[in-house]
């Protein structure tokens, strides 16, 4: 029984940091109706802005967080700018290939920076662990680490939401997410939107490449499983929707982590992708997506 | 023209003169892929028997086919796959394992021999080729549930599902499903007897014959009333239903083409290398170089995937030359060499990054259509020079046409 607890409990604590990654994936189509293929690789960047800080000025992983976020949502802003804005026509579908050949640069300059060799983060909350009491059976450890990353993710979320329906800001955003032509039309400028969403959507890999960071060693073509796995999570959930990045991130750890214990570790995606393939027969929009209407 | 003038009569179908610039372009077309396949053919033992070349020129065309297999789907329905090499991989997995339990071809334990096959004296190492439409098969067998699940949704979920479908097998590949595939330890194919500079031979030969089936099947697609159909879906999905395309019954059966081409390519790609493993036969690299290429010559259209391919590898192969001169003589280039351990890959994926943003902000719709327009436009502007008594309307009436002429070629 303590085995499908913890297997629960630490599915949840890890889809906490997925459905920070994924929100910031979810943000920007929303707003932009672009998807952002470079996530994957930006996590990974963010993972190690964190080692470099960690390494060379032995800054504490999550104080480090104050410097890479800022400079995550910079680039994201000037990603935006420099590739995203000049997209005319077609712009879903143009803005894939352009965010992964942006996601294929992010991973060259890793690989000539830090090499093909998996480096990972330390810090005392990574190796220490607290005993969880029993439920009836024997305690199981969770390390620090995972409370921690799971509660940063929860505060960052709380944030996210807070800028999206308390302040004037996260009006206007929501406007654009509902209609842009209207939100340009009552005098929203929309392009600033479009170009703060999608820093806010970039920022927030650099939390949650930390968090990826500390959970195993990486190295640049992590990317790929990664960004699979957010793709995956947002379509799960449903494009554009942040509640449904949150049930997403939370299916797939759970689902994936219980499977891991009732049958074997690798099975645990191919499980939650086949799940997902049989969702997707019934309901292809997703869990909370609105269905595609005709567009001409 | 002045006598038309002089008669009162109209000025000619300006449409003509865009007619006559169609035909000029297919006779453009026609004597070029002629010479191209001329040169094609005798280029590797002729021109350059050398290994390296010889390797680049399979590449080559290996690519050439397999974006021209890609785009029958995704180009004429507008339905990017960024998953095809899903196909590729299964269809190297599928020979391998063909030839492991069946025996074909010069095993390693030494099992397997020549067979003969309708009164044909088959020599072992020729034998595998054999297999290569069967490994297609299963590609396309694959590919119809999947393709059956995937397009069920539409453009962008459909681009994340085929992705999603892609590391799927990756992973199967991996675990070893069914003990089929041997997990990340790979598969070995049986070992061709043949010595370099030869070895490549087979192989480019190979691959040019599924090129020109490929090419021949686009060409029959683009030119049919089922690829019109095709190009309706990628125009207008909805309206094309309701005008009675079965658009869910083209859509699948282009998939299932395309993979059935990318199953039979990725087997001869494995047999050339003698061995597959999950991360070489699913290689989400492949994926994006596919849509690169043709998007670079020109989606949608019949030689811009060829063309695509051709610069990519060409550019490869100079790449690599460069590079390593560039290594030698700047002492940056040459820190991060060994900071890397002359691991190039990052160069690549930064190249490849790189020029597949240029291609996309300068040539959105791709080497061949720009060219088309370039030409087109040239000979209205000659038209008009040699004509200047033509009226206002008809010089109006030339761009219209030229338009025209061009969405029909797409």
């Amino acid at each position: 029984m303590t085995i499908y607890i913890e297997a629960i409990v630490v599915g949840v604590l890890s889809g906490g940091v997925y459905a920070l990654m994924a929100s910031g994936l979810s943000l920007i189509f929303g707003v932009m109706e672009i998807i952002n293929i470079a996530q994957g690789a930006l996590v990974i960047l963010g993972a190690y802005l964190s080692y470099l800080f960690m390494q060379n000025y032995h800054i504490d992983l999550f104080a480090g967080l104050l410097l890479t976020i800022p400079i995550m949502f910079v680039l994201g802003v000037i990603i935006e700018l420099l590739v995203i804005r000049p997209l005319k026509r077609e712009r879903t579908m143009f803005s894939i290939l352009v965010t992964y050949a942006v996601a294929l640069i992010i991973e060259g300059v890793l690989i000539l920076t830090f090499t093909n060799t998996p480096v990972s983060l330390h810090a005392w909350y990574i190796t220490a662990s607290i005993p969880v009491g029993g439920f009836g059976g024997q305690p199981f450890y969770l390390p620090y680490i995972d409370i921690f990353t799971f509660a940063l993710s929860l505060v960052l979320l709380g944030g996210l939401y807070w800028l999206l329906y308390r302040t004037e800001f996260g009006r206007s955003l929501r406007a654009s997410m509902q209609n842009r032509t209207a939100a340009e039309l009552i005098g929203i400028n929309v392009e600033r939107i479009s170009a703060i969403t999608f820093g806010i959507g970039v920022a927030v890999t650099a939390a949650g490449g930390m968090a990826f960071g500390t959970t195993r060693p990486f190295l640049p073509g992590d990317s790929y499983d990664l960004i699979s796995r957010l793709l995956v999570i947002i379509v799960l959930g449903g494009m554009g929707s942040l509640r449904g990045a949150l049930v997403g991130s939370l299916a797939l750890l759970v689902i994936g982590d219980v499977t891991a214990v009732v049958w074997s570790p690798v099975w645990s995606s191919t499980v939650f992708y086949g799940l997902l393939i049989a969702l997707l027969l019934f309901r292809p929009q997703g869990i909370f997506g609105q269905r595609e209407g005709r567009k001409q | 023209m002045k006598i038309f003038n002089a008669l009162r009569l109209p000025a000619p179908n300006t449409a003509d003169q865009a007619g006559l610039a169609k035909v000029t372009i297919r006779i453009f077309k026609i004597v070029g892929l002629l010479a191209l396949l001329v040169i094609a053919l005798v280029f590797p033992p002729q021109i350059s028997p050398d290994t390296a070349t010889t390797g680049i020129a399979v590449l080559a065309l290996m690519f050439g086919a397999w974006a021209t297999a890609w785009n029958i789907f995704s180009g004429y329905t507008g339905y990017i796959a960024l998953g095809h090499a899903t196909f590729f991989g299964s269809g190297a997995y599928a020979l391998a394992i063909m030839c492991q339990r069946w025996h074909i071809g010069n095993q390693l334990d030494g099992s397997g021999g020549d067979i003969s096959l309708l009164s044909l004296h088959i020599p072992a190492d020729y034998a595998p080729f054999l297999l290569v439409p069967l490994a297609g098969l299963i590609a396309g067998l694959i590919a119809l549930p999947i393709g059956w699940i995937a397009l069920h949704t539409r453009r962008h979920t459909f681009i994340v599902i085929t992705i999603a479908i892609f590391f799927i097998f990756q992973l199967l590949a991996e675990n070893n499903i069914g003990n089929l595939t041997d997990g990340t330890k790979g598969l070995e194919f049986p070992n061709p007897s043949w010595q370099y500079p030869f070895y490549n031979f087979p192989f480019y030969y190979a691959m040019l014959a599924i090129l020109v089936l490929a090419l021949a099947v686009s060409w029959w697609v683009r030119h049919s009333k089922y690829g019109l159909g095709l190009l309706a879906i990628r125009d207008d999905e909805d309206r094309a239903l309701g005008l009675g395309v079965k658009t869910g019954l083209f859509k699948l059966s282009a998939f299932v083409i395309s993979a059935f081409f990318a199953g039979m390519i990725g087997a001869v790609w494995g047999y050339s290398l003698s061995s597959v493993f999950p991360q070489s036969a699913f290689d989400p690299l492949n994926d994006i170089t596919l849509a690169l290429m043709a998007f670079m010559g020109g989606l949608g259209t019949l030689a811009g995937p060829i063309l695509g391919a051709l610069i990519v590898e060409w550019a490869k192969l100079n790449f690599d030359s460069v590079l390593v001169r560039a290594q030698q003589n700047l002492p940056f280039l040459r820190h991060s060499a060994e900071g890397s351990g002359g691991d190039t890959s990052g160069y690549y994926l930064i190249i490849y990054g790189a020029l597949f943003l240029v291609v996309i902000f300068l040539l959105p719709e791709g080497i061949v259509p720009t060219l088309r327009k370039w030409w087109l436009s040239w000979l209205a502007r000659r038209s008009r020079v040699h004509a200047p008594d033509t009226t206002e309307a008809a010089n109006q009436a030339l761009p219209v046409a030229v338009e025209q002429a061009e969405q029909r070629e797409g």
